[in-house]
This record gives C-alpha cells, sequence and structure tokens, in this order.
C-alpha cells in the first residue's frame, strides 16, 4: 500500500491531490491509478517523472505503508 | 515557517517581499548580496493573449526538500556563503508580481553572485512547482516546463 502524491496537471486530470493504493510495488501502483483515472492520466503519466519518497522511483521498487509515490509532471517553477 | 540563523527556504501564500530576503541575509561578514527576483511577465512563451496573472501549485513538502537540496548544494559548492533566502509563491500572483527569489550574501561578490545563478537555476530544473497562465478569456498550464531532474551535484 502506498501514499500517491499528484501534482499540478496530474492533480487535475486524476480529481485528487493524494490518494491510496494498495500494490506490492512501483508498477502495481501505476497501473492501478492508470485503471483509476483513465486515459488521460495515463498520457500525463507517460510524459511524467515517479518519484518514491523524493527519489526517483524504478518500476520495480517495492512499497510499503510508509512509501509516498509522486507523479511529478514537466515542471514551470520560477 | 520562521527562517533560521543561517537558510530561510519558504513556499509563500500571498505577497512575497524581495526587500525582506535582501535583508535578512545581511550578516555582519558578509560584504556582498546579490538577490535574483523572478516576476510575472505579460507574455508566455506558445501563447498570443497578453497573460494578466499566473497561479502557482505544489505538494509542499515535496517542494520544500528540494528547495533544501538546492541551498544545501549552494553550501557545499560555496562554503564562504554566509546565508541564503529562497522563497517561491504559491496561489495567484498579478504581472510585475515577484515570485521567486534567490538572495545569496557571501563575504565578496564572486560567490554571492555565482551563488545566486545556481540557486535559481536549480531552482527552475529540480523542484515540482507548476504555474497556470492566466488571460482574460481562459487558463491552462504553462506550455513552458521541463522534465524535473536532481538538483545539479557537483
Amino acid at each position: 500500500m502506498a501514499r500517491l502524491i499528484l501534482l499540478g496537471p496530474a492533480r487535475e486530470v486524476a480529481g485528487c491531490r493524494e490518494d491510496v493504493i494498495r500494490a506490492p510495488d512501483v508498477a502495481g501502483v501505476l497501473e492501478q491509478a492508470r485503471e483509476r483515472y483513465g486515459s488521460a492520466f495515463a498520457e500525463l503519466l507517460a510524459h511524467s517523472r515517479v518519484w518514491r519518497n523524493g527519489i526517483l522511483a524504478r518500476d520495480e521498487d517495492l512499497v510499503t505503508d510508509q512509501d509516498e509515490i509522486a507523479v511529478v509532471p514537466p515542471i514551470s517553477g520560477g | 515557517m520562521a527562517p533560521d540563523a543561517s537558510d530561510w527556504v519558504e513556499l509563500v501564500d500571498g505577497d512575497l517581499s524581495v526587500a525582506a530576503a535582501d535583508t535578512w541575509v545581511r550578516r555582519p561578514g558578509a560584504g556582498a548580496v546579490v538577490t535574483f527576483s523572478g516576476l510575472v511577465r505579460d507574455v508566455s512563451d506558445g501563447r498570443d493573449e497578453p497573460v494578466t496573472a499566473l497561479e502557482y501549485e505544489t505538494h509542499e513538502p515535496l517542494a520544500l526538500a528540494r528547495m533544501r537540496q538546492v541551498v544545501a548544494e549552494i553550501r557545499r559548492r560555496w562554503p564562504d556563503v554566509a546565508a541564503v533566502a529562497m522563497l517561491h509563491r504559491l496561489g495567484r500572483a498579478e504581472v510585475s508580481d515577484p515570485v521567486v527569489v534567490v538572495s545569496v550574501s557571501s563575504p565578496h561578490r564572486a560567490e554571492a553572485f555565482a551563488a545566486a545563478q545556481f540557486g535559481i537555476d536549480a531552482l527552475k530544473v529540480s523542484v515540482p512547482l507548476y504555474k497556470r497562465d492566466i488571460w482574460s478569456t481562459g487558463a491552462a498550464w504553462s506550455a513552458t516546463t521541463q522534465d524535473a531532474v536532481d538538483v545539479p551535484h557537483g
């Protein structure tokens, strides 16, 4: 299980800032997120970075209840 | 969030004071302050209509963690830097409002110029912040984006 954090445009297409997803690894979290939020989200996700606890994640990274998986679309600060 | 003795890192939901940052970094041993401020422009790349405002959002813990990493990298590269203020605005900002401030003090000007430039450049490529362009008849996410990378470490 992981806490999913959705930033900026990902927050908008998903319709929520945070969510909780039960999956064993990062790939599983993202798969369920695509199913939950639909094709617009899936398209955005393909162009986004995915962080696990603030660090670039790999699909095979395991997730626990304490982990935060963030969907980080291209940024536009400053 | 109260600034600590040497660094002030904050996301500000409201007016950003460039002068406050510039003043705060003054230290007895620092002979130079360089303050960069980034302002809202009335143009946005890829958009024909004039922009009237910008609106910023983020997930604050993630953005603050990245901003602190940028400041840590400044201190690693320029150990003589005395103080750093790095502030970014959230919410709506009008044309000519400051939305980001990086202010650095150091004994001499060279480190302050270099560190302030690094600070804003690193913020723009590594901190997860999102702006919406607002114009008279609509609003949309900024078309000027870049993939978020790790804080440059060198």
